[in-house]
């Protein structure tokens, strides 16, 4: 029998377009295995999961990445002398970068990540996307814009309809210069420089989540169809579905990219049956329960893994598993709210240090 | 003929495509039909399917059976050029 482990998420914004924390912990309770503890790691004291204390056992706040490596490094050690941790999962894209130049002092410290490397991180960015082109992975022709004169010169490149996407978040479908004008500057004025067109591909959308050992090696993925969207464009809805050609461009991403962690391919499947690969996100989509609910418990997998331990890959689940959003209202009293306000922790499990 | 032959189709009606995602519901006798294309039943065995399970005649069989593959074709679950033979 394995040791309990204790495993620090992140986002646990549970909001309308929710980060993806309170799925993967989800996803850990749900392992008929798992008997450790779970330490929420939250950037604000209204998250909705520091309230969810029948999955969270204890909640500590941490400071926003623009704060600096120092101020996480500072807080993360007083978090493991607290509560002693096995493993952080950081499920932000803000935050990755950080947690990926601090994982050599929490490897110091004991504490496991399944995190891939900054070119890991960079090579996926919305920037570099075409780079993986030559790699054998199929992106949409695409440019990288740091001024607005240059969308006058799209259609030299490229054939309207285009994507006009922030570099994090944010996409708004051109069909004409006028549009890719004004989406250029909405993008530039929502999420900064640079913004990246990209060439419209027609098809149906789909999602995978999958993770990579690191070394080339698949340790499972999982296919969805999203089938209620909202109007933020987040799955409130979705079902699993099973496609060899999906199934082998994650094998071959991960081969290639010797990814180490949790990703999710955000790929247009064209009715003759081409394969486009739009994004990669480089952590655990908010979805990621329902692999969990369909038998590929991937966060489960990445716990595991980023505790040192042998994971067998995972190739089966339950196609036709679906999943459906609710939103609920918690109750909690003013305590827990004062708490993590005025201290910062709400240390609920026991055997923390004083 | 794969994905029409990959089909979830349960007792109720209710049809489930994996490769897609999407979900259809299907009367008595397109699931009847249904049935049969995934046995490769060619025209006349579809025919005689038809006529077994329930009481209609020959013109309505025919329009049934090619109403329904219009319909496949549209969801993409058999080729375009799919005729039952």
């Amino acid at each position: 029998m394995r040791a309990p482990l204790t495993v620090a998420v992140t986002g646990l914004n549970a909001t309308d377009n929710p980060g993806p924390g309170m799925a993967v912990i989800r996803s850990l309770r749900a392992d008929p295995g798992f008997r450790g503890r779970i330490v929420g790691l939250a950037y604000d004291a209204l998250e909705p999961g520091v309230y969810a204390r029948e999955l969270v056992d204890d909640v500590f706040l941490i400071p926003y990445p623009s704060q600096g490596l120092h101020a996480l490094r500072e807080r993360m050690e007083y978090v493991h002398a607290r509560v002693p941790l096995d493993v952080v999962i950081p499920t932000l894209d803000a935050e990755l970068p950080a947690f990926v130049d601090l994982a050599p002092t929490l490897r110091e410290l004991g504490v496991g990540t399944l995190l891939p490397t900054r070119e890991q991180l960079d090579l996926r960015s919305k920037a570099r996307l075409n780079a993986l082109s030559p790699k054998g992975i199929p992106v949409p022709a695409s440019r990288v814009l740091t001024d607005v004169t240059q969308v006058y010169t799209l259609h030299e490149t490229l054939a309207y309809p285009v994507v006009v996407k922030g570099p994090f978040y944010g996409a708004k479908v051109c069909f004409t210069l006028d549009d890719a004008v004004a989406g250029f500057h909405k993008m530039a004025a929502e999420w900064g420089l640079p913004v990246i067109v990209q060439q419209f591909v027609a098809g149906e959308e789909l999602c995978v989540v999958a993770v990579g050992d690191g070394e080339g090696g698949l340790v499972g993925a999982v296919s969805m169809r999203k089938t209620v969207i909202t109007d933020k464009g987040k799955g409130w809805a979705g079902v699993a579905i099973r496609d060899a050609g999906l199934d082998a461009l994650a094998d071959t991403f991960m081969r290639v990219t010797k990814w180490r962690g949790p990703c999710e391919l955000e790929v247009i499947r064209e009715a003759r049956g081409g394969y486009h690969v739009l994004e990669v996100n480089p952590r655990f989509p908010a979805w990621c329960y329902l692999a969990a609910g369909a038998g590929m418990n991937l966060p489960h997998a990445v716990a595991e893994l980023a505790a040192g331990r042998a994971v067998a890959p995972m190739r089966e689940y339950r196609v036709g598993t679906m999943f459906v959003r609710i939103s609920l209202d918690q109750i909690t009293d003013l305590e827990g709210f004062s708490r993590i306000s005025t201290a910062g922790e709400i240390v609920r499990g026991e055997g923390a240090a004083p | 003929m794969q994905r029409l032959k990959d089909l979830a189709i349960s007792d109720t009606g209710f049809v489930f495509d994996p490769f897609s995602g999407a979900t259809f519901t299907a009367n008595p006798t397109a699931l009847c039909i249904l049935d049969g294309l995934k046995r490769d039943l060619d025209r006349d065995a579809l025919r005689a399917q038809l006529c077994e399970r329930f009481e209609v005649s020959g013109d309505d069989l025919a329009r049934d059976i090619d109403e329904l593959v219009q319909a496949l074709r549209l969801f993409g679950l058999v080729p375009a050029d799919f005729e039952v033979a």
